[in-house]
């Protein structure tokens, strides 16, 4: 390990199968992981082993296949429970991913509390899953969508968030860390500030859980949601962390096996959290490897894991500086922000320099990056996007730096930049 | 084998990147007889098409819109090749075009008829971005459908 580093980032890599892999000739420089991180070998094994081995319905057989993997499932979630210092394994549920632990609230909470004339507040820095779910509620129930705006070095404008939060706000739903600018919001001065005129908090934590260290309870959040595929772990599951008292009091919102306790054809009554909220056969083996996700993130250290981000960032941010017609958005300081850099060129469109920088084997994200209205926001239509993770070096970020240079000859040649 | 960019000739040819850089037929239309809005939900592209209808042919056309320099010269490309043309004759034009984006083979008689369009044929080897070639003939279709309900 480095002088100064903060993970031991071959050894990271060495577990990452993918990483390997050539791409158009060239090897993989995976910077996409804002979208979605890749997976270890041992959470791969984990997925293998469960199918080879103890493969069974949960909470309902007697046999040892089903009891192992009711164990393994249960044991997967008390490891989430402690990854996020969540208060207790009932109040982590399992979802299909952050959008619907977002809207399970949305529909859950938020049709039994609010009404016309409440508001909801939400943030301009908001990926689409952490808007229109609110926007549906409002529409649905006569309430206001309300929009903390973003200040000019690209926070979060906490002096209006202060003003917008009123006797009349219901929910105060934020992102934690942006997907786009990478800012991380001060969650915890929002929840306060939501708690004073007993709104409830609702965390997007996609971006933030897979980096930096979460403690749900001291956030005093009410709600935290997040995906596994974000931090290792496999695609198709969420978590959706509730406030265990407002889970009790909360109404079901999906019906069917498994969360129920008693049904008759006259009626039927709901089982115990988290049951209430997991209807039907749950996702045991993704459940499972996300429990191996959240493992080998917490053996890494998340504080590690966060200055190993910071740091690259920093670098990045200053080899940036080299590229003349590129132009960043959000904060330049890593002390407010996440390994998240979103750019575009004067004169090339971010799909144009995406598919010259994929011709080199380097994998970013170009588009709207499901945030239309922060984007627009910037007069802009679309920018690139470079996201950092454990197994991400320096020397990638030269290949990247080397890379939209190359581009950026490429189409000057072309008379386009 | 590693490679550079030189691959990106084949998908950024002289014709489409000077279709790029200098759009035809971009000027917006006063009462056009149809109007389409075109949107990519994947990337934000868009395009904006308007048809003028005379004598049962397209007597002017704009094509408009912000994104990529496939999609936007795309755009324009069909504007050059859609003027003049009756509905039938844009719509075979479209099935032309989609053939040409899906790799079906052309006869040398159907690649002239699409004229510099074949300059987009390098998309294909690109697959992620020929819905960004086909987003402005998609917008055609629906005009084409305001004017001239397909028979």
């Amino acid at each position: 390990m480095a002088a100064g580093a903060h993970l031991d980032v071959e050894r990271i890599r060495a577990d990452f199968p993918i990483l390997a892999r050539k791409v158009n000739g060239h090897p993989l420089v995976y910077l996409d992981n804002a979208a979605t991180s890749q997976k270890p070998r041992q959470v791969i094994e984990s997925l293998v082993d469960y199918y080879e081995r103890y493969n069974s319905n949960v909470h309902r057989g007697v046999h040892t296949l089903s009891i192992e993997a009711t164990d393994a499932y249960e044991d997967a979630r008390g490891k989430v429970q402690r990854f996020i210092n969540a208060p207790s394994p009932q109040s982590v549920i399992w979802t299909r991913n952050t959008s619907e632990s977002l809207n399970l609230v949305a529909y859950a909470w938020g049709d039994a509390n609010v009404g016309p004339g409440d508001e909801i507040v939400i943030t301009a820095m908001e990926h689409h899953s952490n808007i229109v779910p609110w926007q549906q509620l409002a529409f649905r129930t006569g309430a206001t969508l309300k929009i903390i705006p973003e200040t000019e070095t690209g926070r979060l404008d906490m002096e209006q968030a202060a003003e917008l939060i009123t006797e009349r706000t219901k929910i105060v739903a934020a992102t934690h860390m942006s997907n786009v600018l990478g800012t991380v919001i001060d969650v915890k001065t929002l929840a306060a500030a939501a708690h004073r005129v007993d709104a409830v908090m609702v965390v997007d934590g996609a971006q933030s859980a897979p980096h930096m260290p979460v403690d749900v309870q001291d956030l005093d959040c009410d709600f935290f949601a997040f995906s596994a595929h974000k931090m290792l772990g496999p695609m198709g599951i969420g978590i959706l962390y509730g406030r265990p008292e407002i889970l009790e009091a909360m109404p079901a919102w999906m019906f069917g096996g498994d969360m129920i306790l008693e049904v008759t054809y006259e009626d039927a009554s709901w089982n115990d959290l988290p049951y209430k909220f997991e209807a039907g056969t749950p996702n045991v083996a993704d459940a499972i490897a996300t429990g191996v996700a959240a493992d080998y993130l917490s053996a890494l250290g998340m504080e590690n894991v966060w200055a190993h981000e910071r740091q690259l960032t920093q670098y990045a941010l200053d080899r940036f500086a080299e590229l003349e017609p590129i132009r960043l958005l959000g904060p330049r300081e890593v002390d407010s922000k996440g390994g998240v850099i979103s750019f575009f060129h004067d004169s090339i469109h971010s799909h144009d320099l995406g598919t010259a920088l994929d011709q080199l084997g380097i994998a970013i994200r170009t588009g709207h990056h499901c945030a239309m209205p922060l984007i627009r926001s910037h007069d802009i239509v679309s920018a690139a996007r470079a996201s950092f993770y454990i197994y991400n070096t320096e020397d990638e970020v030269d290949v990247l730096i080397d890379g939209l240079k190359e581009a950026d000859r490429y189409f000057s040649k072309a008379g386009v930049a | 084998m590693q490679r550079g960019l030189g691959d990106l000739d084949e998908l950024y040819q002289d014709v489409l990147l000077d279709h790029y850089r200098n759009p035809r037929r971009t000027r917006r239309l006063e009462s056009p007889d149809a109007e389409v809005d075109a949107i990519n939900p994947f990337c934000g592209d868009e395009i904006h098409l308007q048809l003028l209808m005379g004598d049962g042919r397209v007597s002017k056309i704009s094509v408009t819109g912000q994104g990529c320099s496939i999609s936007q010269a795309a755009g324009s490309l069909l504007a050059e090749i859609v003027d003049g043309k009756t509905p039938d004759e844009a719509r075979e034009l479209r099935e032309l075009f989609r053939g040409l984006m899906t790799g079906e083979e052309l006869t040398d008689e159907q690649a002239d008829r699409l004229e510099d369009n074949l300059a987009l044929q390098g998309v294909r080897r690109f697959p992620v971005r020929i819905k960004c070639a086909l987003l402005s003939w998609s917008a055609l279709s629906d005009a084409l459908d305001k004017v001239s309900p397909a028979g």
